[in-house]
């Protein structure tokens, strides 16, 4: 066991990478050259990190690694993670450890929060993104989502994959007319109690939930996509907390405990235990119904004010060892046919990142041909999308919410 | 050779911990070059004792770990003191290994779909002796208190406490000491208590402490039915290490400390409950008293193992359900279709977690047996036995895995693999599962190595055999039966390892384990009970090997097919 290495490895880390600034690195491909990029990615083995909770997730997923096999000769691994930050936990401790060019990780699915973590600490390589061949699909002048991630400019350091919005959805069966609104929800919530529950925060859905509420109840919500100053906070935030401190003691086990996640929500709908719940993706509950965890009266609805919407993310740590075949991978994840199949709630039923409007009229057909399901609302039932503000402000939310709901 | 054994051992196991623990320290105090912490500083522990509910994770991971580890003990210890050999006792014994293969996490998700308000339980009663058409809003999974987490971990600690104790039983002569006390007047029950009890929980310690350290420390049955707000200890800390603003890793790694520390404390209680218990018993055994309770301690030992067990069954039983269901409204006592299609869904992308596995785990446990055997026969050659159920000797670290809880030294210890540029591969896991596999196959395997009579090889070496001859033609062939037995243990436990597996092998090794664990963070109920199932089944084989092989190979040989 030699310590002098470890020593060392210990005390590379950041200046060393700072230093070279993350993409400096010799040996990396050059993305605006994408027939060597190409070149360089066949018969590469490209180890993607992405959450795997999800069976159908998964399932597309293998689809695309049997793709890319049979067309790039890229040979794509997915490794399965519980939570997207053990990708950037296992990306941090080669840093540590001084690996700055063998890295395991090649390719993250990655959200929002996780990037801004990787950006700040220089974990990532690029830009790239924005020389992918496909990445002009996604218009990106007219369609700022693909430019800010939570309000954090992306520069080029991730690839669009999908487009996701808050959606409320409900049994019909058992509720009669569903809220529009969240005041609406308390409302219905003193009239039918432990019947609705959101995920537990700090999980994405339950701080989705929260900032939703504050988006609608906030005066001013232009503050809330500027990093947060210390002194807003507690007069900005107020109304919410009114809120919550009113909604609580109505939810579900009046709110002494809250499902760990979407899919845990989504078990307790099924069971029949609440009658309301909310998920990140419009075709969940199409989904669930066609895989038995929901009864098929569950329909999907949106507050009249508009919902939080984003988009999640490729993205390719500094250190990477097949960044070409990860690229090569992004870029086919962008392709009108990998999109389309994508959206298909038989497959999976996750919305594209593509603007139809760019698309030929061969591959606008692909879009065009797809059932969405029964309990999924078309595009123009969807109402505004809202940006997601910026993540100095999830990160308090998150945190007051804890001190102020945990170990009562 | 052989004399390298016990300190190979050793070095194996406790290098790695005390590397990743030290790992776990630097980082507690501030230092951690990669995020930009250059200087000691007391900020973590500032921050984590900031946190909401800090106090009350802690208490319940330290009273559930006395308390599963108390109410585990009690039942085993009455059942073994009711027992008299009734068909009923017999069925429980053989149902030690079915239920030590159905992995912790299967367990907990059976258990909380019989217990929960929604659940089987519910179902099977309503609307009809309940009247519930919706399904009560009672909080009994995830309960604030951790009751149902305590009951989870009780329902897996009983079967592994009994083992072991059964195992132990053979040394100290129960039957006989029994049969005495009985001619002196005693109750059956009573005698039992008063004349085993005293020799047999020596040699159950070490067991009764690692199940102390597990259910102190456990992960996965808390994040399944723990309380939530604020959950236990080593969840929290878990949720530390991934949050997406790096700065809690200094957090997380003073966590992992405060980890260490309670499980220590609630050891250190432990200890202490031994004292008094000691004390106070003394004057029951001393007392004379002969008959008093007898029944209600017989009748209470078997009701509450079988009401464990059924539980345990009963659960599993209700995921194989789900895992057929279609749709399953509420108050139905069964799902309105029964559907192929998960299974189906699942199958394909089965072949490949399931060999790995048994590639994992038989590597694992084929190292770890090997290991233990020289270090077992270079103790009965140099003849520096350890007296019974003492621990006396450099072999005592051999149980430092199971006492120093995962979540503490695992993160760091990734973090030392990365500075020596070892690669993930699938070898680095089999090591890492062999630091916990080992202690298990020489806690099944180590009282039988010793009680074997070593009259046997003194006769094999009068008769001209060598030592080497000795070992693998009389003694070995002998010990078959429990060295299966402890390989079947050393199985099981490699297959249950998540942790370990995630972490060392950078997530790219997939085992059934892992890829059950990613689907539980899905929560699809159908799914989990398809691949829980497949988990279960995989180290029951490993169990039914163990039993069977024996009873062929020694089918002219009624003495040597071991025990079932």
């Amino acid at each position: 066991m030699s310590l002098p290495r470890l020593r060392h490895a210990l005390a590379a880390g950041l200046p060393l990478a700072a230093l070279l600034g993350s993409p400096a690195l010799l040996a990396d491909p050059d993305p605006s050259d994408w027939q060597a990029v190409v070149e360089e990615a066949r018969g590469q083995t490209v180890y993607w990190y992405a959450w795997a909770g999800e069976d159908r997730t998964n399932e597309y997923i293998q689809w695309t690694a049997d793709q890319v096999a049979e067309r790039y000769d890229i040979d794509l691994v997915h490794v399965k993670l519980s939570d997207t930050a053990e990708a950037v936990s296992r990306v941090l401790a080669e840093k540590q450890a001084g690996n700055d060019e063998r890295g395991n990780v090649d390719m993250i699915w990655i959200n929002g929060e996780n990037f801004a973590t990787m950006k700040t600490n220089d974990l990532l390589f690029g830009p790239w993104a924005e020389q992918l061949p496909h990445y002009p699909l996604t218009d990106p002048d007219n369609t700022p989502a693909v430019r800010y991630d939570w309000t954090i400019p992306v520069d080029g350091l991730e690839s669009p994959w999908s487009s996701s919005q808050v959606v409320f959805y409900y049994d019909t069966a058992l509720v009669d007319t569903h809220p529009r609104s969240m005041p609406e929800l308390l409302a219905w919530a003193q009239e039918n109690p432990g019947e609705f529950t959101y995920a537990r925060v700090p999980n994405f859905l339950g701080n989705a939930f929260i900032t939703q509420a504050l988006l609608e109840l906030a005066d001013d919500t232009e503050i809330l996509y500027e990093p947060m100053q210390e002194e807003d906070f507690e007069e900005v935030t107020a109304p919410l907390w009114t809120f919550l401190d009113e909604l609580h003691p109505l939810l579900w086990r009046s709110g002494r405990a809250f499902p760990s996640n979407s899919s845990e929500l989504r078990r307790l709908m099924g069971d029949g235990e609440i009658s309301i719940g909310l998920s990140f993706s419009t075709t969940e509950a199409s989904g669930a119904i066609a895989n038995f965890e929901l009864p098929d009266s569950v329909r999907s609805y949106v507050h009249d004010d508009g919902m939080i919407g984003n988009m999640s993310f490729m993205a390719i740590p500094y250190n990477a060892q097949h960044k070409a075949g990860a690229m090569v991978v992004a870029n086919y994840l962008l392709s009108p046919e990998a999109q389309a199949h994508k959206q298909d709630p038989v497959v999976w039923g996750s919305n594209t990142v593509l603007s139809l409007e760019t698309l030929e009229p061969a591959d606008r057909a692909l879009f065009d041909d797809i059932d969405l399901g029964i309990a999924t609302l078309a595009p123009d039932e969807l109402g505004e999308v809202l940006g997601q503000p910026h993540p100095s402000w999830v990160d308090a939310l998150a945190e007051a919410w804890q001190a102020r709901y945990v170990g009562r | 050779m052989l004399r390298l054994a016990p300190w190979l051992i050793t070095a194996l196991l406790v290098g790695p911990i005390l590397a990743g623990l030290a790992m776990a320290t630097l980082p507690a105090f501030g230092y951690l070059p990669a995020l930009g912490g250059h200087s000691l500083s007391l900020d973590p522990w500032r921050d984590l004792f900031a946190q909401p509910g800090l106090a009350r994770s802690v208490a319940i991971s330290f009273s559930s770990g006395i308390a599963t580890t108390a109410l585990s003990l009690t039942v085993v210890l009455l059942f073994l003191a009711g027992a008299s050999g009734s068909r009923l006792d017999r069925w429980i014994r053989r149902m030690i290994s079915p239920l030590l293969s159905i992995p912790h996490a299967a367990a907990a998700f059976g258990l909380a779909f019989l217990i929960a308000p929604s659940g089987l339980i519910s179902r099977a009663l309503s609307p009809g002796l309940t009247g519930w058409e919706r399904p009560p809003d009672l909080l009994i999974v995830q309960d604030p208190w951790g009751l149902s987490l305590m009951a989870g971990l009780v329902i897996k600690e009983i079967p592994f406490l009994l083992l072991m104790s059964l195992a132990a039983l053979h040394q100290i002569d129960a039957e006989r000491r029994v049969a005495l006390a009985r001619s002196l007047g005693y109750r059956p029950t009573i005698a039992w208590l008063k004349v085993v009890l005293p020799s047999l929980y020596p040699l159950i310690r070490l067991p009764v402490f690692a199940v102390i350290a597990y259910a102190s420390s456990v992960v996965d049955v808390a994040m399944i039915l723990g309380p939530t707000l604020p959950p236990t200890l080593a969840v929290s800390i878990l949720g530390w290490f991934n949050d997406p603003d790096l700065s809690r890793r200094f957090m997380a790694s003073a966590g992992a400390l405060l980890q260490l520390g309670v499980t220590l404390a609630a050891l250190a209680s432990w200890w202490g409950l031994e004292c008094l218990v000691r004390r106070l018993g003394r004057g029951w055994v001393a007392g004379g008293q002969r008959q008093r309770g007898e029944r209600r301690l017989r009748i209470i030992g078997k009701t509450l193992i079988l009401l464990a067990a059924i539980t345990a069954l009963v659960g599993i039983a209700g995921l194989a359900l789900n895992s057929l269901a279609g749709f399953w409204r509420f108050p139905d006592a069964l799902p309105q279709t029964f559907t192929l299609q998960h299974w189906q869904r699942a199958l394909p992308s089965l072949g490949g977690p399931v060999a790995a596995t048994l590639i994992i785990a038989g590597a694992a446990t084929l190292l770890a047996t090997a290991l233990v055997l020289a270090a077992l026969e270079n103790e009965q050659r140099s003849g520096c036995q350890p007296a019974q159920g003492q621990l006396a000797s450099a072999l005592t670290l051999l149980y430092l895995p199971l006492i120093v809880p995962q979540i503490a030294f695992l993160f760091g210890l990734v973090v030392v693999m990365e500075a020596l540029g070892t690669r993930p591969t699938r070898w680095l896991v089999i090591f890492g599962h062999l630091l916990f596999v080992l202690p298990y196959v020489f806690l099944s395997l180590s009282e039988a190595y010793r009680r074997f009579d070593p009259r046997w090889s003194r006769v094999a070496l009068t008769l001209g055999s060598t030592p080497n001859g000795a070992f693998w033609r009389v003694r070995l062939p002998m010990l078959l039966a429990p060295l299966l037995t402890a390989m079947a243990v050393g199985l099981a436990v490699s297959i249950g390892q998540f942790l370990p597996t995630l972490l060392l092998g950078a997530g790219r090794v997939t085992t059934v384990t892992t890829e059950a664990v990613a689907l539980a963070a899905g929560g699809n109920r159908r799914l989990i009970g398809v691949w829980a199932l497949v988990q279960a089944s995989l180290p029951l084989l490993g169990f039914i090997i163990a039993v069977g092989l024996p009873r062929l190979l020694w089918s002219n040989r009624r003495g040597m097919r071991g025990t079932p």
